[in-house]
């Protein structure tokens, strides 16, 4: 392909801003799902229908007019502009939070009653009882949902380009495609190549730390790993 | 060392036990029989404090399960005061319970380390001792899952000695074992209540076990004592028929 070379030079360019909303956005969102997720399962009433709020606030709205939003009005309303790139996160965070939170209930809800009455007996803190018994337990069901959950946020990052952050899309759009209009098509594939790298690369993280989760709960490992083993076997 | 009293428990409409009073002294075993839904099950909840009573009272060794006492009446007590009686109840469960994201000796240490503070290493030792009591002691390092059910089952009354219960409850434990496996765990009971004085409440459908572990076996029918007396009276000659006819239908099933 022509041009290859500068496309992906340029393209490269923007790695470091997509990378850094991506992963600081997921560290974000694990920590608002964990707390809005245990808060949603609070014994206390009004902090569940805080976190209750948090959620289908920010679920049930656009994350671009979001990102506006603390872009633009936020400065107005305190007097300092957040940086772009942090502005990307924390939008990122908030918005994949929210969902992550119903992850985080449900998985900590499928853990069978009985785990909680065998901690019960044993005399441990309702605390203990989350942190040491139902939370290690939970994360085996969590895993898989929060991998698409981070694939989706990964795709998000796009939409900083709104807010003028440099990141992969916008150096193809902004800087690529105005110089080498006629190869826009290769330029927009090859972009669409880079995210689903990255997206596999999330996968691939996600995959192993599915396995150690499973195999510390004494989990078998899934049906594809049996194939394939049975596969070596017979060869 | 068990005091009910007037304990009354609903679940809706549905009413479980009825203004229920008995005691069981200290180191005594009681057997708790009778048809399934006649609310046995529901009084070692009660104890474990896993369920709460609609009225009437519980106190386990002079203090109130989910009361306390204050200006002379009694208010529905906090999570920390059950926090401290459950302390001296330990029980063990039809389908064991135990942790599957923690190894055997984890299932064993995490409570006497976390609740009563012992030492790794006091728990460690203590672990090693009961598992050798149940004739696990080579099983410390795996994993639950892969164990037998008997062996969880071992695994599990052993997890509830470690904590030096003053109280055991036994629910149904032998129900979820396969038909061969459950002679060796009636076995280790025995063993236990003949080498410990802890106060054992069971509920069971082993008939053979209730009458020679027992000091004393309650037939409950519809949320009430109908009969308690020696396991010798009650298996030979019960007073009631109602005894007599559940005792026909699980000896000859």
């Amino acid at each position: 392909m022509e041009n290859l070379g500068t496309f992906l030079s340029v393209l490269s360019e923007g790695l470091p801003e997509t990378l850094t909303a991506t992963i600081g956005g997921i560290a974000l969102t694990i920590v608002l799902s964990l707390v809005a997720g245990l808060a949603l399962l609070s014994p206390s009433k009004t902090v569940r229908v805080i976190s209750r709020i948090y959620v289908e606030g920010l679920r049930g709205t656009s994350e671009v007019v979001q990102l506006f939003w603390i872009f633009f009005v936020l400065p107005v309303l305190v007097g300092f502009q957040i940086v772009p790139i942090w502005a990307g996160v924390l939008v990122l965070g908030l918005n994949h939070g929210a969902y992550g939170a119903e992850i985080v209930r449900g998985a900590v809800q499928s853990v069978p009653r009985a785990q909680y009455e065998g901690a019960i007996a044993l005399g441990l803190s309702p605390a203990q009882r989350m942190r040491r018994v139902i939370l290690p337990q939970a994360v085996v069901e969590m895993l898989p949902p929060f991998n698409n959950l981070f694939i989706q946020l990964l795709k998000s990052t796009a939409i900083l380009s709104f807010v003028s952050v440099n990141e992969i899309t916008r150096q193809a759009q902004q800087v690529l495609v105005p110089r080498f209009n006629p190869q826009a098509f290769e330029i927009f594939m090859l972009l669409l190549v880079i995210y689903l790298v990255l997206s596999l690369i999330i996968t691939a993280v996600m995959r192993f730390l599915e396995r150690v989760a499973a195999a510390r709960v004494g989990r078998r490992p899934s049906a594809e790993a049996r194939r394939q083993a049975a596969g070596a076997g017979v060869a | 060392m068990i005091v009910f009293d007037g304990v009354e428990k609903r679940f809706g409409d549905h009413v479980v036990l009825k203004e229920l009073s008995f005691s069981v002294a200290p180191g005594e075993h009681v057997t708790l029989i009778g048809p399934s839904g006649s609310g046995k099950t529901t009084i070692l909840r009660l104890l474990m404090t896993l369920e709460k009573v609609d009225a009437g009272t519980i106190s386990v060794g002079g203090r109130y399960l989910s009361h306390i006492e204050r200006g002379g009446t009694l208010v529905p007590a906090d999570e920390k005061h059950s926090r401290e009686v459950r302390k001296k109840i330990g029980m063990v469960f039809q389908q064991f319970n135990l942790f599957p994201n923690m190894t055997v000796r984890g299932n064993l240490i995490e409570a006497p380390t976390r609740v009563l503070g012992l030492s790794k290493d006091e728990a460690n030792v203590r672990a090693q001792d009961l598992l050798d009591l149940v004739g696990l002691g080579e099983k410390i390092d795996a994993h639950p899952t892969q164990l037998s059910g008997g062996q969880q089952q071992r695994v599990a009354i052993a997890r509830a000695l470690a904590m030096r219960p003053d109280v055991l409850l036994l629910d149904e434990v032998t129900s979820a074992l396969d038909p061969e496996l459950v002679a060796g765990v009636l076995k280790l009971l025995r063993d236990i209540g003949e080498s410990t004085d802890i106060t054992i409440l069971c509920v069971t459908h082993e008939m053979g076990f209730a009458r020679d572990f027992s000091d004393r076996v309650m037939m409950f029918d519809g949320g009430r004592v109908i009969e308690d007396a020696p396991p010798g009276k009650l298996f030979t000659d019960p007073d009631h028929q109602r005894t007599r006819d559940f005792l026909q239908a699980v000896l000859n099933h």
